[in-house]
């Protein structure tokens, strides 16, 4: 679909920005670009992750596609790029996504468009269907799903359904990899021609048929070849001003102005959508087959978790039991990982040695990169290894939904969007992961609220402090065989902390700064789905351990490097390190820490994954101790530098309230368009997390409980 | 045929219901259509989320939760 070099109008409705938008990458010229449609929840990354391979690990958390995933698809003799396009209902740019959805369908010109749908609930799926091939004839569309559907005594009649829509439909169930070869095939066939399609449209209503026609004819010359004119038209008649971003041509905004006079009796969107739901229901009468259904697990589920009784109490189990299994099952791999690691600085060590190495050389590479990488390796892995996959389990069965659904009232109540819940959780992953999933929630007011908010629920950066704080002194505070469960119990707590900090912040936020009420929402609970575990396996620990891990590793070798050479170098007869934490000290015991914690959770403003090892390397640098390979030298390392559990309770506590990582800063920045927000996301956490350290502290002391 | 029209927030669990009127404007009512929300769409009220609100209606076989806010501007006659 080049443009055509004769006309005029032509060369200005170059498809401006869409492919570098979308930062289309061809191998070459002759490779086809296949875009992947399709409404929420219908398992189209199954699809994409199936047909590429699973060579995609691209940031993957939800609300990912907002931003697009692209994968190499090689099929006979033939090159394809798999664009993977945000999971729209519609196509009538209601939102980001799905105006991003229909611009690239539109003007990113795919040489074909799979729709991905649902075989279980083929009327709303054919909505979008039908709103693709008003756009392009280029379409093959993907019956998924079909094992769902046979579980709910649904059977859907694909060749009828293929000549009532006029293009090819493959059945498919993506998660066993059935009918994948053939739906390339169709896609293979339709982009070299090899077969051709010839899509039944909707018809609308007379009047509306009749202002398009009028419509059509005066576009058609100036948007040939460009767009389909009929689409444009109905469009245009529709009021989206969307499209003139993209076709920007005064003559066409000259018509744009002229539909008005066709709008005179109102619901013109009612309209045009009941026409094309008349027709998919007229359909889905004709191709879907209802056997009576056997037992409906998803409600049978749905029943204890999000019941009036369990529902609270299994969320909150569900959280305690990863917390526990991570804690649990991180201990003995972080062990060995540590002693590996630090039996190769050993050996390290002996080789500058060897080497005749100075001795700040080796204290720089070895004692201060080296060891701090040892620990943020051994302390990061084994629990992001546990706590990732049981995250990606929860999500993958489509538990998320139901959390969000169980607390909405909260987030109404606090004048914010019911999505928050979602971005929310994506936090716990990475606050910059949560603060980027923030594009799902369309109104900018609570989409801002859920941004400054997100950093009140730990990221996985702090969950390793958290982890191991509370292992030592709250865990270590009763008999060992209770410890883990104690230990995580605080983390709940914590949890549950983080989670009414942000309903309280984010009512706060719009009872002052940013007043409004909460805006409409739709949240789908989709069915529940047994995890593919290769692809949770998969997609946790590349996608996200290992993302999380490297970010924490570029972070970490440098600023212990760095760390050393503060705690090596001395100033009169202390080192810098020690002269910073004296002057810090003051204010970190007013907070119930010291100044080393102080300074460490300043230096650790990079990644937060760096606040342990750093606090660590400077007690050491000041301590009798020079190894550490366990917990329990840990503790002792801590007390011997007096603290007890306050000073542990206000790290947690601080750790959880203070001012997001540089990540998280930059994100919000890029997200926001402005240092404002960032800015006042520091301001507001860090005097929160202040305030609550300083009277936790103010009471113990005053009650004499220290 | 006259059928009593009631709020879609006022229909009992469980019981199904024909839309008449979306009284609903903007964004929020272009949602709805999107979900197939159009008059004589049928619609089931399935749960009450445990804090009270939101409730998960079955529109067109899928399961979408709506606050008191949209669904009380929704006009249904039960069936």
């Amino acid at each position: 679909m080049a443009k055509c070099s004769s006309c005029r109008c032509c060369s200005k409705v170059e498809p401006i920005g869409v492919q570098e938008q979308f930062k289309i990458k061809l191998n070459s010229p002759e490779q086809a670009i296949i875009a992947l449609a399709g409404n929420p929840n219908v398992g189209k990354s199954t699809v994409f992750n199936a047909l590429t391979g699973l060579n995609q690990h691209t940031g993957n958390w939800p609300g990912k596609t907002v931003s697009n995933a692209q994968g190499q698809v090689k099929f006979k003799d033939k090159d394809f790029l798999l664009v993977d396009l945000p999971g729209t209902y519609s196509l009538l740019a209601n939102s980001v996504d799905e105006q991003v959805a229909r611009d690239f369908i539109c003007f990113g010109h795919p040489h074909v468009t799979i729709v991905v749908i649902d075989a279980t609930c083929l009327e709303r799926n054919l909505n979008l269907v039908f709103q693709v091939l008003e756009i392009t004839p280029q379409v093959v569309v993907c019956l998924n799903l079909l094992d769902e559907a046979k579980k709910k005594g649904i059977s859907v009649d694909a060749e009828l359904l293929a000549q009532e829509l006029g293009v090819p439909v493959i059945p498919t169930i993506a998660r066993e990899g059935k009918g994948l070869e053939e739906l390339m095939q169709a896609v293979y066939d339709l982009c070299l021609g090899i077969r051709q399609t010839f899509p039944k449209q909707i018809t609308y209503d007379l009047d509306i048929e009749t202002a398009v026609n009028k419509i059509e004819p005066q576009l058609i010359p100036l948007i040939n070849g460009f767009v389909d004119a009929r689409w444009a038209a109905l469009r245009l008649l529709d009021g989206d001003q969307t499209i003139l971003q993209q076709i920007d041509i005064p003559l066409v905004h000259k018509i744009a102005q002229e539909t008005r006079m066709y709008r005179h009796n109102g619901f013109l969107r009612d309209r045009i959508v009941g026409n094309i739901y008349a027709r998919a229901e007229k359909i889905a009468q004709k191709v879907v087959k209802n056997s009576s259904p056997k037992i409906d697990w998803d409600r049978r589920l749905d029943n204890i978790l999000t019941s009036p009784i369990f529902g609270f109490p299994i969320m909150m189990l569900l959280l305690g039991v990863v917390f526990w299994l991570t804690i649990a099952g991180a201990n003995v791999p972080s062990e060995i990982i540590a002693n590996v690691l630090f039996q190769f600085q050993d050996y390290l060590s002996t080789l500058f040695l060897a080497w005749g190495a100075p001795a700040w050389l080796h204290g720089v590479l070895v004692l201060g990169l080296y060891r701090c990488l040892a620990w943020v390796i051994s302390v990061m892995l084994p629990p992001m290894a546990i706590f990732f996959p049981c995250f990606t389990l929860l999500e993958d069965l489509g538990y998320l939904p139901r959390i969000a659904f169980n607390l909405d009232r909260f987030f109404k109540k606090a004048g914010t969007h019911g999505k928050q819940a979602l971005t929310m959780s994506m936090g716990f992953g990475c606050n910059a992961a949560g603060v980027i999933a923030c594009r799902i929630i369309e109104s900018p007011r609570e989409k801002l609220i859920a941004i400054l908010t997100n950093n009140f629920v730990p990221c996985n950066g702090r969950f390793p402090t958290l982890i191991a704080v509370s292992s030592i002194f709250m865990g270590g505070a009763v008999a060992y065989n209770y410890s883990t469960m104690v230990a995580s119990a605080t983390i709940v707590l914590l949890v549950l902390l983080g989670i009414s900090t942000t309903l309280l912040v984010s009512w706060l936020l719009s009872k002052t700064i940013l007043q409004g009420e909460a805006s409409s929402f739709t949240l789908e609970l989709p069915p529940y789905r047994r995890p593919q575990i290769m692809q949770v396996i998969i997609r946790s620990i590349f996608d996200r351990t290992l993302f999380v891990l490297w970010r924490a590793i570029i972070v970490a070798a440098p600023a212990g490097a760095f760390i050393w050479l503060l705690a090596n170098i001395m100033v009169g007869n202390q080192s810098i390190i020690a002269h910073i934490a004296q002057w810090l000290d003051p204010f970190g015991r007013l907070l119930g820490m010291d100044g080393f914690i102080i300074l460490a959770f300043l230096l650790g403003l990079p990644a937060n994954e760096i606040v342990l090892p750093i606090l660590i390397m400077s007690y050491l640098a000041t301590g009798s101790m020079l190894e550490l390979d366990s917990l329990d030298a840990l503790r002792k390392l801590f007390v011997e530098h007096g603290w007890n559990w306050l000073t542990a309770l206000n790290v947690l506590l601080f750790s959880l309230l203070h001012f997001p990582c540089a990540t998280t800063l930059l994100t919000m920045r890029k997200e926001t368009n402005s240092w404002k927000w960032p800015l006042l996301a520091v301001l507001l956490t860090t005097a929160i997390a202040i305030l609550v350290t300083f009277t936790t502290a103010q009471i113990a002391r005053v009650c004499g409980l220290v | 045929m006259v059928a009593k029209t009631i709020p879609l927030n006022q229909l009992p669990l469980g019981s199904f219901a024909k839309v008449v009127e979306l009284r609903l404007e903007g964004l929020p009512r272009r949602r709805m259509l999107d979900l197939g929300l159009v008059a004589e769409a049928v619609i089931e009220a399935v749960r009450r989320s445990p804090a009270g609100d939101p409730v998960a209606f079955c529109i067109r076989g899928a399961l979408i939760a709506l606050r008191e806010e949209e669904s009380s501007q929704i006009l249904v006659s039960p069936i």
